[in-house]
């Protein structure tokens, strides 16, 4: 890692910075100059009320918004180490994704073999010999929980894996390619709560491997699972802190009324 | 004013709305049946008629004058051959066109134009497509009245119906599985070709079966392009004994079709002629319905593999 002079000491141990971010669906303003960071290989965790911008914000990281006419950012997301701000018009998105992983809502494996989803990203990548492929596969499915479960029917349909399943795969399967950044789009929200319980672990686990956002309509999740945490509400950030601080003693009075649950 | 909490008024409004349920049960089981037994009418008639003049000989003979030894081995040739083309044709200009529509065109006003112009097309009453053949296949490229022009002008007709098709197929891949494959940083064409066009792969073969199965019948712009209706030799084969083993002669053949075969015979005199004519008919509709059965087979085992 190179390291820039002109930047504080504590600067390096973020793994982006969001500065001044808007976002505009069309005419409609999602998101309202967020600033925030991101802590390298910790968890960091979006909560508020439904609609208050967590996925949108979230799927700035990826530029997911690209895919869609009429959208608009404003202001930087910096990704270090190379200090590159993903949200620049001369930046390819599919770099972008490339190096920032996503896993959504509901599962959504291919119609495909579990392999073979495993697999997709490395193949989008032009990586083509079978051992560096069998290779990659396993270890995102050892760090996905699901190896013991699925290394004898790796060629099954992936629709036969159960729901839980079916997340971990689709977490293998962003783990495969080594993200910088690992997103999670309201991981739990499909699933039973044993299901849930068990990719709250694996989300633990994963934190020293690397750096994950996760937007949760749970509140106690993020407080299980985060080591920060974001409260947003109608497009803008009320709080940012240390997710023990946020829980225990937030400094703003619509984060309190938030987390004791007098709204949302 | 009525009571409306009287138990028996309630029940009194409750069967006299019911009535109307059976009226409108009955006036649809009548308006069903119609069109179904006049189908199973006209399909009985034509069994009758044609089923004692199908043999292996009707099949492998040339039409003749006399009724008792003429065959539609011309016809079916012509036909099979013409399907060829129509298919070789409007499946990659349908399938490519309902793709870049689906996923490439920018939302705009020419999109929109070009797009309402297309479900258009599929109403245009076909004897037009086989004037634009005519001119555009048959005299201006120089095709002649060929094998080659009429399945061209075949392809025009069934593009419609392959490019909706295609577009209702990629529609109903949910959103989350696309962005899945963006999200790993799939580009535009490998999400396309790995996994647009294999998920929605049964619903596009489905619209070219259907397509097809309506061509094969078509016969006014078989007529305008010119085929003949007694033709007593096939098209040059397309394989051949010596180097290079394939010929394209057959493209420029002159031929004929099942349904102008008919048509030659149903305009006899002679009553036997009639009865040759019933029995295409009913090879005719044999082929249009296993195409159809084909489509719906297709169909019920994509969709067992995929569930959304």
């Amino acid at each position: 890692m190179q390291i820039n002079s002109t930047r504080p000491i504590e600067a390096i141990q973020y793994k982006s910075e969001v500065t001044n971010l808007s976002f505009y669906y069309g005419g409609f303003n999602a998101l309202k100059n967020i600033n925030m960071v991101l802590h390298d290989k910790r968890i960091t965790a979006l909560i508020g009320p439904s609609g208050c911008g967590k996925s949108t914000f979230l799927r700035c990281f990826n530029r997911m918004h690209d895919l869609y006419p009429g959208n608009r950012y404003e202001g930087e997301i910096i990704l270090h180490p190379d200090d590159v701000n993903i949200l620049a018009s001369n930046v390819d998105p599919i770099e972008v994704r490339m190096r920032i992983s996503m896993v959504f809502q509901k599962p959504n494996p291919f119609p495909k073999s579990i392999y073979e989803n495993v697999a997709y990203g490395l193949r989008v990548r032009g990586i083509k010999q079978r051992a560096i492929l069998d290779e990659k596969v396993e270890s995102a499915l050892r760090n996905s929980a699901l190896w013991d479960e699925v290394k004898d029917r790796l060629h099954d349909l992936a629709f036969n894996l159960s729901g839980g399943q079916q997340q971990r795969l689709c977490i293998a399967r962003a783990l495969a390619t080594d993200p910088e950044i690992l997103l999670f789009d309201e991981p739990t929200s499909a699933l039973d709560p044993i299901a849930t319980a068990s990719i709250e672990e694996l989300i633990t686990d994963l934190k020293n491997k690397v750096t994950i956002l996760i937007v949760t309509h749970n509140m106690q999740q993020a407080a299980r699972v985060s080591d920060y945490t974001a409260y947003m509400y109608l497009g803008e950030l009320i709080e940012f802190d240390v997710t023990d601080t946020i829980f225990i003693k937030p400094k703003n009075k619509q984060t309190e009324d938030y987390i004791t649950g007098r709204f949302g | 004013m009525k009571n409306v909490n009287n138990l028996e008024e309630i029940r009194r409004i409750i069967g006299l709305h019911k009535k109307w349920d059976l009226i409108f049960m009955i006036t649809g089981i009548i308006a069903l049946m119609i069109a179904v037994l006049t189908f199973m009418a006209l399909f009985a008639h034509m069994l009758i008629d044609g089923m004692p003049r199908l043999s292996w000989e009707f099949f492998t003979s040339f039409p003749s004058r006399r009724p008792e030894s003429a065959g539609i081995l011309s016809a079916w040739v012509g036909t099979t051959l013409v399907m060829l083309v129509t298919a070789v044709a409007a499946v990659p200009l349908g399938i490519g066109s309902g793709v870049y529509l689906e996923e490439y065109a920018p939302r705009n006003l020419l999109t929109e134009i070009i797009e309402i112009n297309v479900t258009n097309l599929a109403g245009v009453p076909s004897i037009i497509y086989g004037l634009l053949a005519l001119g555009l296949f048959v005299y201006q490229l120089g095709f002649g009245q060929s094998i080659l022009a009429a399945g061209l002008a075949l392809a025009l007709l069934i593009l419609p119906v392959v490019i909706v098709a295609t577009r209702e197929a990629i529609r109903s891949i949910p959103v989350s599985i696309r962005e899945g494959a963006y999200a790993l940083g799939a580009t535009k064409w490998q999400t396309v070709s790995d996994h647009i066009l294999p998920y929605s792969s049964a619903g596009i073969m489905t619209g070219i079966i259907i397509g097809l199965a309506r061509a094969i019948g078509e016969t006014a712009p078989i007529i305008t392009i010119g085929a003949l209706t007694f033709i007593a030799f096939l098209p040059p084969s397309p394989v051949k004994s010596e180097f290079p083993y394939v010929s394209f002669e057959w493209l420029t053949a002159p031929f004929t079709v099942m349904p102008i075969q008919m048509f030659n015979w149903v305009s006899r005199p002679e009553e036997a002629f009639q009865l040759n004519a019933a029995a295409a008919g009913l090879v005719l509709v044999v082929m249009t319905l296993a195409m159809n059965g084909l489509a719906i087979y297709l169909r019920y085992r994509m969709r067992k593999n995929i569930k959304w």
